[in-house]
């Protein structure tokens, strides 16, 4: 199976074709409804983020209490529509893949084009398996969201799916 | 006893997939011809090993809690019922190291916390309680669909209804689903029915007949539609579908659909 790492190469990223697996090794940032929320706003208000996106990767995923003495709790993908209103936003600012579960909107579809980006499919409903791939995990932003918070993890080898490509395909159509 | 009861089962039922939808994971795996969602129902399969085997929770969305009461009219009960019930959902939530999913608030949101759980009681006669732990995930709780329809409706009116809400969620809500229909009863509590029916062990048949015979016709429907696992194709599209009904009006027929993904997470003890 292909084994890609970050920071994503922009050439590397035009390879991948949709249904295509692949193991992803590196780092990625959680961050799901309220932070998107946030982050939609930073950009509205012209702030700073409070980590940089460029070229970055987000998880569209809210994990578990970390148990004593693991690295994660259960942290599998969570709905990536909800996510769509603020997703072209995301990507002008510069993150350059996303990974979630399930359809994204026809504007997302064509950012994702106009961008050069990626969105990947992790196993859906597999929270406590995907913990396994993560390696470390620190706190980035946003800590009075609890569950919601950006999380900066680092994964060895998380299975995945190319769910759209860069050419705007997609395996849901 | 309650809040010790409700604790454990908060745990156990996150943590431990039931032993029928294990099952019956097993059998679509067996039986999927698709490539792609054999691999993805092995790894829901390793999920729910691994969770138990390593106290994780099955899924990070430990869902908002329903708790089902059965309280016996002889049993008596010291100090509030809900009380117990909210505390005892607190404790397992952090004891178990579940998710704090719920905001106070609809529209302010908040921070989130663990509770409270929504409590559903229902009389019964003795002296015992019975308590079910629910909790369910909000992927596939916002699929959940209601229509009420004439009570001239056909049949194949009602099955499309169904068949459709299945179609919307399509990969977005983690299948196989195990789809929850209420009908009858009042609007609120064709949905109460719906959720209810997702207790059922979903692979003992129906005690009614004819509700039998449209549960299997549904889900061959259902498993015609190739959403498959993950939404990426396949036959197994829902592990089952079980009905639950009750008497209604002369003017109208209730139809309400729960759909659950497949980690259909649920708990019941006997006190």
């Amino acid at each position: 199976m292909k084994k890609i790492n970050t920071p994503l190469l922009k050439k590397e990223i035009e390879k991948l074709k949709a249904g295509e697996k692949v193991l992803l090794s590196g780092v990625i940032y959680t961050a799901r409804d309220s932070a998107h929320k946030r982050l939609a706003q930073a950009i509205a208000r012209g702030r700073a983020f409070p980590f940089d996106l460029k070229g970055q990767i987000i998880y569209y995923c809210g994990p578990t209490p970390r148990p004593k003495g693991r690295i994660i709790g259960s942290c599998g993908p969570t709905t990536s529509s909800r996510m769509d209103a603020f997703t072209p936003a995301l990507l002008k600012a510069g993150i350059i893949g996303m990974i979630g579960k399930g359809r994204r909107s026809a504007a997302v579809v064509e950012a994702i084009k106009k961008y050069r980006g990626v969105y990947f499919l992790a196993y859906a409903g597999c929270g406590a398996l995907i913990s396994k791939y993560v390696k470390k995990m620190e706190l980035t932003a946003y800590k009075e969201l609890g569950p919601e918070a950006v999380y900066r993890l680092e994964v060895c080898d998380l299975p995945l799916i190319v769910g759209i490509d860069t050419t705007g395909r997609s395996l849901y159509d | 006893m309650i809040r010790e009861a409700v604790a454990k089962l908060s745990i156990s039922a996150n943590l431990i997939l039931r032993k029928d939808i294990l099952l019956a994971l097993k059998r679509a795996y067996i039986k999927e011809p698709n490539r792609r969602a054999r691999e993805i129902l092995c790894a829901i399969i390793n999920n729910a090993h691994l969770a138990r085997k390593e106290g994780l929770a099955i899924c990070q969305d430990t869902g908002l809690v329903s708790v089902f009461v059965q309280l016996g009219q002889g049993a008596r009960i010291a100090g509030s019922l809900n009380e117990a019930i909210n505390k005892g959902v607190e404790s397992g939530y952090r004891r178990g190291y579940l998710r704090n999913s719920i905001v106070r608030d609809p529209l302010l949101r908040g921070r989130p916390g663990y509770q409270p759980a929504v409590i559903h009681i229902e009389m019964i006669k003795g002296n015992r309680v019975i308590l079910t732990v629910m909790p369910k995930g909000f992927g596939c709780e916002n699929k959940t669909q209601l229509k009420m329809f004439n009570p001239t409706a056909t049949m194949e009116e009602i099955k499309s209804f169904i068949v459709a809400t299945v179609k919307e969620a399509g990969p977005d809500a983690c299948p196989p689903y195990i789809i929850g229909v209420g009908l009858g009863g009042t609007a609120d509590y064709s949905l109460l029915l719906a959720k209810k029916a997702l207790i059922r062990d979903i692979n003992k048949p129906n005690t009614v007949r004819q509700i039998n015979a449209l549960e299997k016709e549904l889900l061959k429907e259902i498993n015609r539609l190739n959403i498959g696992p993950m939404g990426l194709g396949g036959q197994s599209t829902a592990l089952a579908v079980n009905i639950q009904s009750y008497p209604t009006h002369i003017a109208g027929l209730p139809v309400a659909v729960s759909i659950s993904c497949h980690a259909l997470r649920s708990a019941t003890e006997t006190l």
